[in-house]
This record gives structure tokens, C-alpha cells and sequence, in this order.
């Protein structure tokens, strides 16, 4: 068909037009960001201030509300002095992505402003150290345990009520508790990120588990498997690529619990970075910041994917996908 | 159905045997028996309804039978054969494998699905290696052996391949390999070939009579296709349904060798006819049952004079 049909249900994409999409998933939000900033009708509720003229209280780069600005040059043209001059701006929290970008390179290349302070890259070490130990913590036990759930009934039952309860328990309401118990470094901090994990791992491990093939059991019992090596050798190879992808997933949850936690007890990492550049307005570089985070975390995630696929050749599923 | 039956008055009776396959008979039933059942019962309870699935199966194989098992659908047959397997509780009676009665799962009793059920995260090797694997084989004797199997069917090539890369037919060839690796004494087969299309099946049962001839196994193969039972069985169990009971053990009269030709001699259609009457005609359906089997006589639909028939 010479006509391209890309909304169709179900319909997979050709490796091009995957390509053009993909991208396209990046420019569209940066294309309308760009128009908001750069397109002076668009928007730009502000008045940056160029030439305070004759109003006292004005300085150069000060914002203020359109309509405020247009009556001081009213006042100042019907009584003859010289009226202030400025241009449209967007409000101080939306700069321009020419602004982040530059902000993202300074980050990097600018020193702490104090001694104690810490490199950009330093904070984020120190993020994904957090980050690192909660996914691990959690995984040890989560990943067993929602195993166990989903290959046999009774653990599921035993486990499985308290586990639903306790994944509503929001997770940052046991940080002060983390705090009295961990101190105020690091340890309340991977508390806060285990909680956050580990009870939702358990179910979604249980249920990946559970979507085993049954046939695939009843095949291994009539070739001899005795009911003990069933776990070993049918139920945790069979469900292996998709537990792996559990674990991408729940990583990525893992991440967006990184500030809550890194607020509790001292501020660390790259919240620390975000919250110290907020205070002195710094807007570009808290997009910046924000921007690493997002993507550490894909890269992160892309990478995992690429290992998936070199671990498992076997699954159709990821030879498929992304 | 009248046309189906028409040449029956001219057809041979299907007890008529000629003294060959009367004598292969004789030397079949003086081999030892390996599968009894009697007074096989299976009840499926749910909830305060329980149902009689197979009701007083008695049937005895012989060591290197082939026996199939036809019946129109809800007769019980993958039942049985997954009690034979261990893989269903029989309410009451008796399985018995060489005089051991059968309880769960074993590796004497090898079993082929349907759905081929070979694990995808194996290469084909690997999956034949699996039940020896298990069974506390070493690494090196079971690789020796897997590759003799895969030999023996042709797939040799594909040791390395994973299960998705095979199509269906060479999917179920190493499904078949990965139970007889095991040495098992009867091999159960739950409608293997259904899933196949109809040239890939003729193969696979000309391929399945072939390994069968080599190898010393007794084989109890389920299916729907009448055609298939008679070209492949020395016997054949027919089961009646609601509930499944035996309605008559057929001994084909069909000489062996078989081949394609065979299938419009007087004897194979002679045991077709017998078949089809015992299946088709000579059913009794239960009311309740004959509700939920009611199709309904459409209303038409296309314009008076526009008629295919």
C-alpha cells in the first residue's frame, strides 16, 4: 500500500517510521516549549524592565505584571517624563530552553559555590548510590518472596492481605519514623525508598509468577520433575524475561520516590542541588537538574533493555519490542 | 448422514479379520499386559454440582500396542488420558502401570500435549535433555543421548535452536523425542497432531508410526480425527459421552504396513463406518445437554432467487 497507515490498531510500525515517531515523542514538547518562550505573542504575561526611565522603584531585568507596567507609562506620558521601557517575558519559573541548556553545561563546569558543597555529578553519584541500595534492599527479599507467593498458594494467602494493606501506607509517612531510627543520613533515606518498592514488588513478582503456563508444569511433572525442582528449573527460568522487566519497571518507581527520600533527615544529592538553586531562583538550573534525573533514568532503563535482550534470546516478547 | 453410511450394505463387517492381521492379533495379546485400568470412575465436583466424567472404563494395552481413544467432544478423553498420566485424580478404580497402581506423575508414563509445552527458554537440545536431567542423569550422557534422539528424527541441525524458531510439526517431533528420552514404558499423546495443518499432520502420523516400529513403547493417542485413529491403531477405545463410558474396543482390520492408500480399502472403511455409527448415530443425548447443542434455523437473510445450494 502506497499510503502510510500509521493509526491502525495493533498495526506495528515500520523501523523508519518508529524512528521519525520517536524522535518526534522529544521535538513536540521541546517545539511547544520553544514557541511559549520565544514567541513574544505567545503568552509572556511579564514585562521585563530594559530602561527604568523616570519610575524610581524599577530596575533593569525586574518583572512585573503586564498591566502594572502599562499604567506606569501611561502616568509617566500624561505627566512628561520618561516612561520606563521593557519587554514581554514569561515569569522567572519558565525559562527558555536556550537558558536550561546552558544551565546544564554550567552545572557541570561551575564549581560548588562553597567548600563543603558538591559537584553537580557528585550529587547525582550520590542519588543513584541511594537509589542503588533501597532497589537492592528491596529486591533481596521482594523478589523471593513474590516468587514464593506466586508458585504456592498458601504463602500467598499468608502474606498477600498484609502486603495489600501496607502498599496504601504512602511511603514518605514513615520517614520521621525512619529518622528516630536510622539517623539522619543515608539510612532513612534507602528506608523510605525500600518501603516505597517492596510491597508493590511482592504483588506484581507474585502475579508475573502466576501467569506461568500451566501446561508447562504438568509437562515437566510427566517428564519425572519432582515437585521441589519445579521451582528451580520450570517456574523461575519460565517467568525469568518478564520478572526482568518487573524489575525495570519497579526501578523506575524506585525513582520517583528519589526526592521525597532525599528530603528526609539531611537533604542529599541531586534534591539538595535542586533545592539550593530553587531558593536563589535559579530556575534554569532546576530544570537542568530535573532534566539529569530524567535522563539518568532512561538511559538506565535503555541500557537494561539491551541486556534483556542479550540474556533472554529465547523471549519473543522482547525480540518484539522496544 | 444417509450419504455418509450409504455404501456400509456394501462394505465387509469390521469384525471380518484376514489371517494376517488375525495372527498379529493373537501375538499382540500374548505380549504382557502394560497399562490395566478397571472400573475407572472420574466425578468432577464444583461446588454442590458434580458431574459423572467417565463412568466403569475398563480396558487392558498390550507392550508395543497402539491404542486410540475417539468419542465425540465431552466424552472424557483427555481426561482419562490425564488420569493415565497422573495429572487428574480418578475418583475410583484402578490405573494400573505393569501392576504398580499409578499415583501422580511419573517418568514411566511420558506424555505429548497438544499445545507442545516445550519449555521456550531451552534450546531443543536442552529440552530433550531435560527428563534425564531431572532424573539425576550426568550433563555429558544426557547430551549424548538428546543428540541420538534428535538423530533418530531428523532435527539433528537444530540442536541449538530455540523451540520458537521451529515450526509446529518439528515442534511437536522434539516434544515426542523429549518424552521417549525418558524411557518411558507407554507413551500418552493428548490430541498431538490437532494443532497441525493437514499435510504437516499426514507426515507426522507416517513419522509417529515410524518411530513407534523402532522403538520398544506402547502408545494410548487421543484424537477426534477417525481417519487418523484407524491409519494409526491396532485398537481403538470408543467412548460414549455424558458420561464417558467404553461403547467398544474396535481391533482395526486394516493390515500393517499402513499407508495412504489404505484409506479407502474395505476395511479401513469398513471400521470408518462402524465408527461414525457408533459416534453419530447411535447417541443418546440427555435433554440438557441437547439445549446448549440446539443450533437455531436462521432466518434468510439474502434476496428469493439468489441461492448458493
Amino acid at each position: 500500500m502506497a499510503q502510510k497507515k500509521w493509526l491502525q490498531i495493533h498495526r506495528p510500525l515500520t523501523a523508519r517510521a518508529r524512528l521519525i515517531i520517536g524522535i518526534a515523542s522529544f521535538v513536540l514538547p521541546v517545539v511547544c516549549w520553544s514557541l511559549v518562550s520565544y514567541v513574544p505573542w505567545i503568552w509572556h504575561p511579564q514585562i521585563m524592565v530594559t530602561d527604568p526611565g523616570s519610575v524610581p522603584y524599577l530596575d533593569v531585568g525586574a518583572r512585573m505584571p503586564r498591566e502594572a507596567f502599562d499604567s506606569e507609562v501611561a502616568d509617566a506620558r500624561t505627566e512628561g517624563r520618561a516612561p520606563p521601557r521593557g519587554v514581554a517575558a514569561n515569569p522567572v519559573y519558565l525559562p527558555a530552553p536556550d537558558q536550561v541548556l546552558r544551565a546544564f553545561y554550567y552545572s557541570f563546569t561551575t564549581p560548588p559555590p562553597t567548600r563543603d558543597g558538591q559537584w553537580l555529578h557528585q550529587s547525582l553519584w550520590h542519588s543513584i548510590q541511594i537509589i542503588f541500595w533501597g532497589f537492592t534492599i528491596s529486591s533481596i527479599f521482594g523478589v523471593p518472596l513474590g516468587i514464593l507467593c506466586g508458585a504456592y498458594a498458601a504463602i500467598a494467602r499468608l502474606s498477600e492481605p498484609f502486603v495489600e494493606f501496607f502498599r496504601y501506607l504512602p511511603a514518605p509517612a514513615f520517614g520521621a519514623l525512619a529518622v528516630a531510627i536510622l539517623g539522619i543520613y543515608d539510612g532513612p533515606k534507602i528506608a523510605v525508598i525500600v518501603i516505597g518498592t517492596f510491597f508493590q514488588q511482592v504483588l506484581i513478582i507474585a502475579n508475573t509468577t502466576r501467569k506461568l503456563d500451566p501446561a508447562l508444569l504438568e509437562a515437566a511433572l510427566t517428564l519425572g520433575t519432582r515437585s521441589r525442582q519445579l521451582l528451580t528449573r520450570v517456574v523461575v527460568p519460565g517467568i525469568l524475561p518478564d520478572l526482568y522487566r518487573d524489575q525495570r519497571i519497579l526501578l523506575g518507581w524506585a525513582w520517583t520516590y528519589l526526592i521525597v527520600a532525599e528530603l528526609i533527615g539531611t537533604t542529599s544529592g541531586i534534591t539538595w542541588f535542586i533545592t539550593q538553586q530553587a531558593r536563589y531562583q535559579h530556575f534554569p538550573n532546576v530544570y537542568a537538574a530535573i532534566a539529569m534525573i530524567g535522563i539518568l533514568g532512561l538511559s538506565i532503563d535503555m541500557i537494561l533493555a539491551a541486556i534483556g535482550r542479550r540474556l533472554f534470546p529465547w523471549d519473543r516478547a522482547a525480540a518484539k519490542g522496544a | 448422514m444417509n450419504d455418509i453410511l450409504l455404501p456400509r450394505q456394501l462394505l465387509p463387517s469390521h469384525l471380518e479379520q484376514s489371517g494376517e492381521v488375525r495372527a498379529r492379533f493373537d501375538k499382540l495379546k500374548q505380549r504382557e499386559v502394560i497399562l490395566t485400568v478397571s472400573h475407572l470412575n472420574k466425578v468432577f465436583q464444583s461446588g454442590e454440582k458434580s458431574t459423572l466424567a467417565l463412568r466403569d472404563i475398563n480396558f487392558t494395552t498390550h507392550r508395543r500396542e497402539f491404542l486410540c481413544v475417539v468419542g465425540p467432544s465431552g466424552c472424557g478423553k483427555s481426561t482419562l488420558v490425564r488420569i493415565l498420566a497422573g495429572l487428574e485424580q480418578h475418583t475410583s478404580g484402578e490405573v494400573l502401570l505393569l501392576g504398580q497402581p499409578v499415583s501422580g506423575p511419573g517418568r514411566d508414563r511420558g506424555m505429548v500435549f497438544q499445545g507442545y509445552t516445550l519449555f521456550p527458554w531451552l534450546t531443543v537440545k536442552k529440552n530433550v535433555m531435560f527428563g534425564l536431567e531431572v532424573n539425576g542423569a550426568g550433563k555429558l550422557e544426557s547430551e549424548r543421548e538428546a543428540m541420538q534422539w534428535l538423530e533418530l528424527i531428523g532435527l539433528e541441525k537444530f540442536a541449538d535452536a530455540y523451540p520458537q524458531q521451529l515450526s509446529g510439526g518439528m515442534k511437536q517431533r522434539v516434544a515426542i523425542v523429549r518424552a521417549l528420552a525418558n524411557q518411558p514404558r507407554i507413551l500418552l499423546m493428548d490430541e498431538p497432531f490437532g494443532a497441525l495443518d493437514a499435510q504437516t499432520r499426514c507426515r507426522m502420523q507416517a513419522h509417529l508410526l515410524e518411530i513407534w516400529r523402532k522403538i520398544d513403547i506402547t502408545i494410548v493417542f487421543i484424537t477426534h480425527d477417525l481417519d487418523e485413529a484407524i491409519y494409526l491403531a491396532d485398537r481403538i477405545l470408543v467412548l460414549s459421552a455424558h458420561p464417558g463410558e467404553v461403547q467398544e474396543l474396535i481391533e482395526v482390520p486394516v493390515p500393517r504396513p499402513r499407508s495412504m492408500e489404505q484409506f479407502v480399502s474395505p476395511a479401513f472403511l469398513a471400521t470408518k463406518a462402524r465408527l461414525e455409527e457408533l459416534i453419530y448415530i447411535g447417541r443418546h443425548v440427555p435433554e440438557e445437554q441437547q439445549q446448549e447443542e440446539d443450533y437455531p434455523i436462521l432466518a434468510r437473510m439474502t434476496n428469493v432467487g439468489d441461492n448458493v445450494e
